[in-house]
């Protein structure tokens, strides 16, 4: 209560105190939102961070779990295996084309659905219901069921599709074997594409699209020239999630084919390395190889969305 | 809104409902399919002659309810706990300043973009020394990790909605930050959490990689991992129908779920994803 006494300097010195009071608390908020997100951040990190480390370290050893004593260091020499073997050539190959053509496909059919949703007065709810269906199933669940529609006793696939003979075994070779992976995890995951896009439709004005057509703007004009373009953020983030989603893929092959056929992608060979073979060394090499692979065309993907997007802004 | 409903509306809109619902009308013919016309081979859509036989199978069966108890049991505490953990995590990022907020969010999008497999062989091996191998917690811990930065990233975004001049309100009445936080803006996030729940169990309830990998007995191992090692008494044959029917029982809750929130799901999947 100094200032009462002395009124000269009361107001620089409670100023100050403001300032310190603000400091201490902006301080003290700092603590407070380093606390709330630390469980989580702690979570998050003790199930990658400290285990794809570990997988580092191991990826250097000669290393079986059913013979743990043996374990060895080798260096590079895991990598250097994986490298000229072309088994894992071979999966990278499939992993990629699964990836790009179900992503291409979802973009397209997804879009499609997309506009479908916007559109819609009345059922929204039934749509929105149905479309939710294949998200929400489970993955192994939409295989078997795909695997029972393409199978040569039971499937209806062979009797509905009019120039496949009713006796083709589509697991008996590797393009049809990855036709019927990729119908399945296309069917599946289209709906989590369209309410992507679904949002991202929402957010362009109907103003623009309708001064288009008032300047005279076809439909095809009005897609590529202002629905698309103004849509950019939004295919971004659909086109990267399901791109790194679909270079993960596991469940409908293991329980599609179990990799037969050459249908293996890069992580079930990462996973019967592994749980099937025991070669934890070889096995974290592999992941490893995924883990970058993965941040790759997570690059790749930035990088190319980045320069569209510089490149639309010097049109407009 | 002005745009009309034109015939390739309607198209569309059927073909949405063929897309989304054939493969389910399909698992759930086969499913009432007697065992007898799988295995001599019925490759029409439909039935020849309709049975629940499957169904009673399936759900006497002990290996499948057991799956069933986990399942649930695993879904679901790794849900509350994920989703306890984000509401804490998304409050400060939404509303606080604070140093790291950034690094937060990054590192909450690059878990999501993790490839799950690549985890598989350090996690078998630390699991197996800490003996959380083939056990619940050994199941939760994973799936928490994976489903927080769905949760925050979901709750973030709701949370930003929220009008936070109520908080402040409170605050200017003497409540503390921690009691703005609990007694104001709990009960208006309720809703977003919701929705960030549901999107976390649909997550676990879905994960085979964790489910097969990290199990080896009827102890822990999930819904998904039971239906793959789901083998009747010959090996080369599986028995389509009873599989078909267990595929259709898992399936029921994610639809009950569906039919109730859908609105919510919608909400909550695509607000994270733009403004994020």
């Amino acid at each position: 209560m100094s200032t009462t006494t002395a009124p000269r300097q009361s107001e620089p010195e409670v100023s100050q105190r403001a300032k310190q009071s603000a400091t201490a608390r902006a301080k003290a908020e700092n603590r407070l939102g380093l606390r709330l997100v630390a469980p989580a951040v702690i979570m998050m990190l003790l199930v990658t961070a400290y285990p794809m480390g570990r997988a580092l370290y191991l990826s250097l050893f000669k290393y079986r779990l059913s013979a743990p004593d043996d374990r060895e260091f080798v260096g590079l020499n895991n990598y250097l295996t994986v490298m000229t073997d072309s088994l894992w050539w071979t999966d990278v190959f499939n992993t990629v084309v699964i990836m790009v053509v179900t992503v291409a496909v979802e973009l397209v059919i997804g879009f499609a659905f997309a506009m479908v949703m916007h559109r819609v007065i009345f059922a929204r709810g039934v749509i929105r219901t149905s479309i939710l269906i294949p998200y929400g199933i489970i993955t192994v669940v939409s295989a078997f069921a795909w695997q029972f529609a393409f199978s040569l006793n039971n499937g209806f696939v062979n009797g509905w599709l009019p120039l496949v003979g009713d006796d083709f075994n589509w697991f008996g070779d590797k393009w049809p074997a990855m036709i019927a992976i990729m119908v399945s995890e296309i069917w599946k995951t289209t709906p989590f594409m369209s309410l992507l896009l679904l949002a991202g439709l929402a957010q362009v004005s109907e103003d623009t699209i309708e001064a288009a057509k008032v300047d005279g703007a076809t439909w095809w004009q009005r897609l590529w020239k202002v629905i698309i373009p103004n849509m950019r953020a939004a295919i971004m983030v659909a086109v990267l999630f399901r791109a790194l989603d679909a270079y993960r893929i596991f469940d409908n092959i293991y329980v599609m084919t179990r990799g037969a056929q050459d249908t293996e992608s890069v992580s079930f060979l990462t996973y019967r390395q592994i749980i099937e073979q025991f070669e934890l060394g070889m096995g974290s090499a592999l992941s490893v190889l995924l883990f970058l692979s993965v941040l790759i065309i997570a690059w790749l993907l930035v990088k190319a969305f980045r320069v569209d997007l510089a490149s639309a802004r010097g049109e407009g | 809104m002005k745009s009309k409903i034109g015939p390739s509306t309607i198209i569309g809109m059927l073909a949405i409902l063929v897309w989304c619902l054939l493969p389910i009308a399909w698992i759930i013919s086969l499913s009432l399919k007697p065992e007898a016309e799988t295995a001599e081979g019925s490759p029409q859509f439909l039935p020849k002659s309709w049975s629940l036989e499957n169904y009673q199978a399936v759900l006497e069966d002990p290996l499948f309810q057991r799956a069933l108890i986990n399942s649930f049991g695993i879904s679901l505490i790794a849900t509350v706990l994920s989703v306890i953990f984000a509401t804490f995590a998304a409050y400060a990022i939404a509303r606080l300043d604070f140093r790291g907020k950034r690094i937060v969010l990054s590192i909450a999008l690059a878990i999501a973009m993790f490839p799950v497999v690549s985890l598989v062989g350090p996690l078998f091996d630390m699991w197996r020394t800490l003996s959380l191998y083939d056990t619940w917690p050994g199941l939760i811990i994973p799936y928490m990790s994976f489903t927080l930065p769905l949760a925050i990233w979901t709750l973030t975004a709701f949370f930003r909605e929220i009008p936070w001049e109520l908080e402040q309100a409170a605050r200017v009445d003497g409540a503390t930050a921690w009691q703005a936080f609990r007694k104001v803006i709990v009960p208006l996030a309720a809703p977003g959490v919701f929705t960030a729940a549901i999107l976390t169990f649909f997550f676990a309830w879905n994960d085979f990689v964790f489910g097969i990998s990290l199990t080896s007995t009827t102890a822990a191992r999930p819904v998904p991992a039971a239906l793959a090692f789901f083998v009747g008494p010959d090996q080369f044959n599986p028995p389509t129908s009873t599989l078909s029917a267990a595929a259709v029982v898992v399936t029921i809750p994610i639809i009950v779920i569906v039919l109730i929130f859908q609105r919510k799901i919608v909400a909550g999947l695509t607000s994270g994803a733009v403004k994020g």
